[in-house]
């Protein structure tokens, strides 16, 4: 599956769909790393709205996604999280730290150019 | 009604939490459970495919007393079976370099639990959510 990574003004945006295996991650997450480096973007945003659920694979590559782009330079806002996705990832002892997280894209958005004008 | 999904790669994986999110839904399922039961399929069929490599996942509807209905789900597998079964369930234990988070978190999302594994046999593991989460 190949995922979209746009590019809007200094920030990248990813949407993450359903049904994305482990394999299909872990490549997600290289070309998000990449596309870092060659567009110089300081904030990430990854929309995840329509996934349905984040398991325990997933919310580890979700983690090092955001600590890798810090790394590098950039920083990652999560939007769009469901209720059932909230839910379930506590039950499952999962924690996203370190992370932004917004209820949708527009605020994850504001929140990533302020990071860059208001530091 | 039975369902059996064979679990040869990780396309397969995708396929189980599919149906056993379908199977939820049409027995009832909240959304939450729904999820709760698709990501509790993820984690099992995960773990077969990297402890023992094949397996397969069999989904069954199940009746109970007069009113209640669920959702039961077995993975099983003939890889090496776990030779440690409380440490298994301990957060944050893995063999695998993982979160050690599947089995404990499975647990804590389903009702009723049980392992059964032989080390060089296999392993068995059997979930169950009930639709008025009845605890047995």
């Amino acid at each position: 599956m190949q995922v979209p990574i746009l590019r809007m003004n200094d920030v990248l945006i990813v949407t993450l769909g359903e049904d994305i295996t482990d394999e299909e991650a872990i490549s997600i997450k290289h070309d998000i790393l990449v596309r870092i480096k060659e567009t110089e973007c300081e904030g990430l945003l990854i929309d995840i709205s329509v996934v349905d659920l984040i398991d325990s694979f997933m919310g580890r590559v979700l983690n090092e996604i955001a600590e890798m782009a810090r790394l590098m330079g950039s920083r990652t806002a999560i939007t769009g999280m469901s209720p059932q996705v909230a839910i379930t990832m506590v039950e499952l002892g999962l924690k996203l730290e370190g992370v932004y997280t917004a209820l949708t894209v527009e605020r994850g958005f504001e929140w990533l150019k302020n990071q860059k004008t208001g530091a | 009604m039975q369902e059996t999904i064979q679990i040869l790669s990780e396309a397969d994986a995708i396929v189980a939490r599919q149906r056993g999110r379908e199977i939820a839904r049409t027995l009832g399922f909240s959304i939450v459970d729904q999820t709760r039961i698709a990501i509790s399929i993820s984690e099992l069929a995960r773990n077969i495919i990297l402890y023992a490599g094949t397996g397969e996942v069999l989904i069954t509807d199940l009746v109970a007393g007069y009113d209640d209905i669920g959702i039961e789900v077995i993975a099983a597998d003939n890889g090496p079976g776990i030779s440690d079964l409380n440490l298994a369930l301990v957060d944050g234990y893995s063999t695998s370099n993982g979160l050690g988070m599947g089995l404990p978190g499975t647990k804590r999302l389903m009702d009723e639990f049980s392992i059964d594994t032989t080390p060089g046999v296999g392993t068995r593991i059997t979930i169950r959510k009930w639709l008025h989460s009845r605890h047995f």
